[in-house]
């Protein structure tokens, strides 16, 4: 069975890694979502999944889930093709809060433990370690204290945790979040960031699908820009740019330029570019995307 | 009082009976724990559908002479179908197509049971008799409810998850699609079993009523299925027992227990019942007004 210790291991030794290759899916109604969408994600990574609503964020999540089969192309998983990769829990999938079912007879750390499910026998009778897993997971999010709580009577942030902790105890290599900023606190918002940071420490691959433009920068060192297909895809201080971003998301992003003029009195030519989809704002001044302030340890 | 007890016991003391009280023990544990699922995905009409939709397939086989179990499945299959072919070819709502196909079969069946009289009448069929149930029916019912009792024993588990949150069973590598088919037929194997029992028209609440009670009395899926199932069996078991009294129709008495139990949830249930919504309730105003006076 799985020895405790085998949870110790680097994610990174078992190299975590997206590729997506020339990736097409057209629906069974013809509609083609996305077209010959090409990236490469290596391991120790956060990487933002970043578009309008309908680019086909969640089309490539699902291609990557193998929900849905590429009409061409494909898609592997630490090299090895989806269905493969799924059998050996590689693929932790923490949900978008509108696709759950909050009033599910379900308490906390049964939610946690589905996480385990993977490892454990046909019957899923969980094993010591892995309830130790589970208390583990819980404690590293901080929900130790409501795992006897239905989810539905949690908050938007402590929902948000939960499906972190499940991830944690499925101890899958690459993590799938689907919008983890939406309804959450900017306290919430900045722990799952730190989480997210220490798992990319020990070599976990993170794909963040956001609206949060504001906070990419922050946390993610590789962007995928996309609109039915991608636009562009590498280090967020390259792909990041306004003008990429302006090409992603054409006019739907609500777009504030601050002339120089308007600003100071002195001669510095720069502006101010807020681009904002209602999150956060991205702020650019000059050329550069500015970075917040870290926040002291917690 | 010694009279009274051998009253009490009478029915024990025949054999029809008996099989009455066991069979529908049986099929009312098997239907409870589908309905635990059931409720939780706004599927419940699935079940009345089903229920409707495989009369003609029952009346069919009795007049073929086949075992109801087969003409029920097909009748079950044509109307999956049907459904599906309705819905891809027009533009109409999902309950709208379920309505449309469901009556159409359910007439067709009481058209084809008025027509060619059986050895089964109609009212049978519709109402359901436990009380005559023929002996072959009754291996029929037996070995339909126990290997679904045996196979949901054994996926109960993988089917929450499934329920609750499909991608993350895919993650796990839970065949979700497999699973759900599977859930479907056994949904219509033991709608067929529960045709004996409570008749075509009651077997919708054989597969809701029980969940939907659990589910206003606890918050863990374990502890749901482990109450509906009770519940399930329980109210079969007495509500044939108590018809003999009665001298009423099985189904109906097992679906009034039922529908009374479930009423008591939703007034007396500690969490969710109506009077525990009202005490919070008032445990916040009274709060309120504490703290604006204070």
């Amino acid at each position: 069975m799985n020895a405790p210790t085998q949870g110790l291991r680097l994610a990174s030794d078992l190299g975590a890694s997206i590729s997506v290759h020339n990736l097409s899916v057209t629906y069974p109604n013809g509609f083609t979502a996305v077209h010959d969408a090409s990236f490469q994600l290596d391991p120790g990574s956060i990487c933002a999944l970043v578009g309008i609503n309908g680019s086909g964020k969640s089309t490539i999540f699902k291609a990557i889930m193998g929900f849905l089969r590429p009409s061409a192309g494909e898609v592997k998983l630490c090299g090895m093709p989806v269905d493969e990769a799924l059998k050996k829990n590689i693929v932790a999938y923490v949900p978008q809060s509108e696709d759950v079912d909050w009033n599910f007879p379900v308490l906390v750390e049964t939610v946690v433990m589905m996480g385990r499910y993977g490892h454990m026998n046909f019957l899923r009778m969980p094993s010591r370690a892995d309830r130790y897993k589970v208390d583990e997971a819980l404690e590293r999010v901080g929900m130790s204290a409501y795992r006897h709580r239905q989810i539905g009577e949690l908050s938007g942030g402590q929902k948000k945790r939960v499906f972190l902790a499940r991830s944690l105890a499925q101890e899958g290599r690459i993590i799938l979040l689907d919008e983890p900023f939406t309804g959450v606190d900017v306290k919430t918002e900045t722990a799952i960031i730190g989480l997210l940071r220490e798992l990319r420490a020990s070599g976990h691959l993170m794909l963040v699908s956001t609206h949060n433009l504001g906070s990419v920068p922050d946390f993610c060192d590789q962007v995928v820009l996309i609109n039915r297909t991608v636009l562009a895809a590498g280090p967020t201080a390259e792909v990041f740019t306004q003008k990429n971003l302006e090409r992603a998301f054409g006019g739907v992003l609500r777009n504030f330029q601050l002339g120089g003029r308007d600003l100071h009195d002195d001669d510095d030519a720069r502006s101010v570019t807020v681009l904002t989809d209602d999150e956060r704002p991205l702020v650019f001044y000059g050329d550069r995307a500015e970075k917040r302030k870290e926040p002291d340890a917690k | 009082m010694t009279e009274w007890l051998t009253e009490l016991l009478v029915p024990f003391s025949y054999n029809y009976m008996l099989k009455a009280m066991w069979v529908s023990a049986l099929v009312g544990g098997v239907c409870a724990f589908l309905s635990a699922y059931l409720m939780l995905k706004g599927w419940s009409l699935m079940g009345d559908a089903l229920g409707h939709s495989i009369v003609p397939g029952v009346a069919g086989a009795y007049i073929l002479g086949a075992p109801f179990a087969v003409g029920a499945f097909f009748a079950g299959l044509l109307a999956a179908l049907a459904m599906q072919f309705v819905k891809h070819k027009s533009r109409l709502r999902e309950d709208a197509v379920i309505g449309l196909v469901f009556t159409a079969l359910f007439a067709l069946g009481l058209l084809m049971a008025s027509i060619w009289p059986t050895s089964v009448s109609i009212q049978t069929i519709v109402l359901g008799n436990i009380l005559a149930i023929s002996d072959e029916d009754v291996v029929q019912v037996a070995i339909i409810a126990a290997v679904s009792l045996a196979i949901l024993l054994l996926v109960w588990k993988d089917l929450m998850v499934t329920f609750f949150d499909e991608s993350h069973a895919r993650s796990i590598g839970i065949r979700t699609g497999f699973l759900k088919v599977l859930f479907f037929t056994l949904l219509s194997a033991c709608t067929v079993a529960a045709l004996q029992t409570v008749g075509a028209c009651l077997v919708i609440a054989m597969v809701v009523t029980p969940g939907a009670t659990a589910y206003l009395l606890t918050d863990r899926f374990g502890r749901l299925i482990v109450i509906s199932v009770a519940l399930g069996v329980l109210t079969s078991f007495f509500g044939a027992y108590i018809s003999y009294f009665l001298d009423g129709a099985t189904g109906g008495v097992i679906v009034t227990l039922q529908t009374l139990i479930f009423l008591f949830a939703f007034y007396f249930a500690p969490k969710h019942g109506v009077l525990a919504a009202r005490r919070r309730r008032k445990a916040l105003t009274d709060g309120a007004s504490v703290e604006s006076a204070a």
